[in-house]
């Protein structure tokens, strides 16, 4: 398991696009916002939670389909498919590596655009921690969503429609711990709720794709 | 060491070939041989266990099966050594050099995969089958693109180590391998079109 988390985050760095890309979405999406909304500071300090939010979330599934779907047409899934590593244990294992290439960089980013959104001085910390515990729950339901497109033409406008409902908890939980950081407020309510969201994705989830997987692959 | 029985086999819901028997001992190959459409690859695949069998029983040492086809899984951003030792590692066996050199790859072991001719590539994933170490190989037109003198590169350790070695073969192949093994026709088992089988599969 260990090896194919290396083998995912060495083809991430080598064929680039793996940190780069989300970053810098994540970047363009926040940067924007000041520009279409106007330099009022106290509007975007209002809307810079949800804002950061809606852009990681953004971020996140700019890069789903690249999941399965690279492995699916190289053939490497039917192999992986009948080596000694459960196809459970393959699911979780991409999770992680995709977190590690979008979730986390998004997380570390986050406070610096937090700052060009102007929020509050407060939030930062639940900000921060907001994120980390939510985005590893982006990207196990991306994997899902990812396994489900995986032998389709395109099916990344699908992995969208799919995926991103799926993702509105999460974002209510995790804007709300910034907001309630922001305002002074006890966010521990809104951060545990997205805490067990991430914990059941990640208990149940692997099997669901896994299944998935082996259909897609007949 | 490879029994199957009665194997029926479908491809999209429909049975393509219906009570396929045979038995393979270990230390022998079995040459599947029929023509395009038979259903060659489906068979193979569900002998591999990608695929549910609509009837029919398959038997072979647990955790024993390796399946090969015309997609190698090579990587393009890695090197040749990389792909290998990532296969090495996921089903935990070593990475001898020799494995470099039975396939006339050792000049080759930086090289990255995208970089390679698809003759190359075709070695590359063949080599990955000694690294793996599996006994029972599922084997899908395994000299594709590969020139005379690489055909009998992968022949010869086919022969000499795997089989040698207690290990069993079941190949798809048109050509001639210079193996001494039995061949299975497969068009008398062609399914009938009437058969019905794997309706599941009609609503997946």
């Amino acid at each position: 398991m260990i090896a194919l988390l290396f083998r995912d985050l060495r083809l991430a760095i080598r064929a680039g696009g793996g940190f780069g890309l989300g970053l810098a979405f994540f970047l363009i999406v926040v940067v924007l916002v000041p520009f279409g909304v106007g330099p009022e500071t106290e509007l975007l300090s209002r809307i810079a939670p949800g804002i950061l939010w809606v852009a990681s979330l953004l971020a996140a599934l700019l890069s789903l389909d690249r999941i399965f779907a690279l492995d699916y047409e190289d053939g490497s899934l039917a192999l992986l498919a009948t080596s000694p590593l459960p196809l459970e244990g393959a699911a979780m294992v991409k999770a992680c590596a995709h977190w590690i290439t979008t979730g986390l960089p998004l997380t570390l980013a986050a406070p610096a655009l937090g700052f060009l959104l102007s929020l509050a001085p407060e939030a930062y910390a639940y900000l921060l921690i907001s994120l980390l515990i939510g985005t590893p729950a982006l990207s196990m339901i991306g994997t899902f969503g990812a396994a489900l497109t995986v032998g389709l033409r395109r099916g990344g406008l699908l992995l969208s429609l799919l995926v991103l409902p799926l993702y509105v908890p999460t974002l209510i939980f995790g804007a709300e711990a910034v907001r309630r950081g922001a305002e002074g407020l006890d966010p521990t309510g809104a951060l545990m709720l997205m805490a067990g969201i991430t914990a059941g994705s990640f208990a149940l989830l692997p099997f669901a794709t896994a299944a998935v997987l082996r259909i897609n692959l007949r | 060491m490879l029994n199957v029985k009665n194997l029926t086999c479908a491809r999209g819901g429909m049975p393509v070939l219906a009570d396929v028997s045979f038995v393979v001992d270990a230390g022998t190959a079995l040459i599947l041989r029929g023509p395009n459409g038979i259903g060659k690859t489906t068979l193979l695949r569900t002998l591999a266990g990608l695929q549910p069998a609509v009837a029919g029983a398959v038997a072979f040492p647990e955790d024993e099966g390796a399946y090969a086809s015309h997609a190698d899984g090579i990587k393009t951003a890695l090197t040749v050594t990389e792909n290998l030792k990532f296969w090495a590692d996921v089903h935990g066996t070593p990475l001898p050099d020799s494995i470099l050199e039975i396939f006339d790859l050792a000049d080759l072991r930086d090289r990255l995969g995208g970089t390679l001719s698809a003759g190359q590539k075709r070695r590359l994933g063949l080599a990955r089958l000694a690294v793996i170490g599996r006994k029972v190989l599922f084997l899908d037109e395994p000299t594709v693109s590969l020139d005379g003198f690489s055909v009998k590169l992968f022949a010869d350790w086919l022969q000499n180590t795997h089989l040698a070695a207690g290990g069993v073969a079941v190949i798809a192949t048109h050509i001639d391998l210079g193996l001494n093994a039995p061949e299975l026709d497969l068009t008398p088992f062609k399914a009938a079109d009437d058969a019905s089988g794997g309706s599941d599969e009609a609503f997946l």
